[in-house]
């Protein structure tokens, strides 16, 4: 089995969620629209309903993260799924036990799935790999690659404010491509959605080599790359990933790359403005930008949770005879 | 495939015996939620011939069916709008085919997930039977016996039409 279709069943339905590639359009169109319907459960006195009642979720998370582990605990539990957080970088690993035998030990302790963060690239899938058949895994983050389920809440938030058609929008994502698993997630699922055009906005140092071949026009000026555009998501500047020095300095970045009200006015008149967080204040962002009317970034974090709703209960769902219609009673 | 009378007649005679029940049992001021889809389609009707002040609610029990773990999700789920305060009121519940109960159950349980009603009334258009948890709906359009490879199904929202259906 390939690395792509690991994710899919042999009825085209979510078993596992590892990266958008290997997806289809259809099925990113079928998360939005579920995610839609959960996003009501947040207006019920109860905020809970009963799906995965009795199924245990371990969030396995070999890196920090507060907002995505938050997130995705949050929507478990309104899903009434047992939630485990298990941060590896305090427990065994520590000790020296080995990936596969943290797994096989979880696995013992029958899990339904696992929610995994790690550092490096493909753990994910790996873990997907090597997991017993009954589990799925949902990917929050593997190391510069793929950050799935930040992209579908991304693009919910997009089509919550323009609208179903993609088609007529302008895109630009602003910052460190090169270090980032979400715009590369992004990148892939704008394209899926027939996106009128996708734009990377970066100094060179902070584009991959292949950036063209990805379906979107490059620009190394921040003015030209967001002139007209629709949407802009600016990203995180990544000290954390930054190995060389690829930059003369943050001070220098905002100066050149950073948004701000004034740059703001090259962009459509209803432009909205997007950051997966946390963020750098005053390095890609101004304050006043951050917290404008344009800014549509703690939208952003409450849709969260219903993209994960949707995307967990989808891969929970039983998958052989998923293609029974239900009959009404 | 059966054509049955006029489902709008049915639906008045209904509207009639619901008006008339709920005078007699003085529940004032209830809202009515349809069940969807054919439910809300019912209810659209009631709530318009019973004049109800508030506007018409309507669920989606998708996320509270019973059998989640064998069929998995239903692909296309509309969110649930209960568009007025659910505790202390009289609520209503419309749906259009009364069958093994289950469908009911879940909604009473999503209901009780949006607060503490007064009181909870049950009208269908068709009870067909068949009963697998003890749910008996106030008010009752048509009883009609089905065979067990039959199913009745109602299309609209308009017109509004009843047909039996040999099951596949």
């Amino acid at each position: 089995m390939s690395r792509d279709n690991l994710q899919i069943d042999s009825n085209g339905q979510l078993r596992h969620f590892l990266s958008i590639s290997g997806l289809n359009r259809q099925l990113l169109t079928d998360i939005l629209d579920t995610a839609e319907s959960f996003a009501g459960v947040t207006e019920q006195t109860v905020k809970k309903v009963p799906l995965l009642r009795g199924k245990t979720i371990v969030n396995l998370f070999f890196e920090a993260s507060t907002r995505t582990r938050t997130t995705f605990e949050l929507a478990a539990k309104r899903l009434s799924a047992d939630v485990l957080n298990i941060n590896i970088t305090q427990s065994s690993a520590a000790k020296g036990e080995t990936l596969l035998d943290t797994l096989r030990n979880l696995e013992a302790m029958h899990v339904d799935m696992f929610v995994v963060r790690h550092a490096d690239s493909g753990a994910a899938h790996f873990i997907a790999t090597n997991i017993a058949p009954h589990v799925s895994v949902i990917n929050a983050g593997d190391g510069s690659h793929s950050h799935p389920t930040q992209a579908m809440l991304d693009m919910f938030t997009i089509r919550r404010v323009k609208g179903p058609d993609f088609g007529r929008l302008r895109v630009a994502i602003v910052g460190d491509i090169m270090h980032s698993r979400v715009a590369r997630s992004q990148i892939h699922a704008l394209n899926l959605l027939n996106t009128g055009e996708v734009r990377i906005v970066a100094p060179k140092t902070l584009i991959p080599a292949h950036a063209e071949t990805l379906g979107t026009h490059v620009f190394h000026d921040l003015q030209e790359g967001i002139k007209d555009a629709d949407v802009i998501i600016m990203l995180r500047l990544q000290r954390e990933r930054m190995l060389g020095a690829l930059l003369p300095s943050e001070h220098e970045y905002f100066e050149l790359f950073g948004l701000t009200e004034d740059k703001l006015a090259f962009a459509s008149p209803d432009v909205t403005v997007m950051h997966p967080g946390p963020i750098n204040r005053g390095v890609e962002m101004d304050s006043e930008v951050a917290d404008g009317p344009r800014s549509v970034i703690l939208e952003q974090v409450t849709h969260g949770i219903a993209v994960r709703m949707a995307v967990m209960s989808m891969a929970m769902s039983p998958r052989e005879i998923a293609a029974e219609q239900p009959h009404a009673s | 495939m059966t054509e049955l009378e006029d489902t709008a007649s049915i639906i008045d005679d209904m509207a009639t015996r619901l008006g008339e029940y709920i005078s007699r049992s003085g529940r004032a001021d209830p809202a009515i939620v349809g069940i969807h889809t054919g439910g809300v389609w019912v209810a659209e009707q009631l709530h318009r011939q019973l004049n109800i002040s508030e506007p018409l609610g309507s669920l989606d029990i998708s996320f509270y069916r019973d059998d989640f773990t064998r069929i998995g999700m239903n692909p296309v789920v509309k969110p649930s709008e209960l568009p007025f305060s659910i505790d202390e009121r009289h609520i209503i519940l419309v749906d259009d085919v009364l069958y093994t109960g289950r469908t009911i159950r879940a909604a009473l349980n999503e209901l009780f997930d949006y607060g503490r009603p007064a009181s909870i009334m049950l009208a269908t258009l068709i009870d067909r039977g068949g009963r697998e948890l003890p749910i008996q709906a106030n008010i009752v359009g048509r009883h009609i016996k089905l065979k067990d490879d039959e199913q009745i199904k109602l299309s609209g929202p308009d017109p509004l039409t009843l047909e039996i259906q040999k099951t596949a």
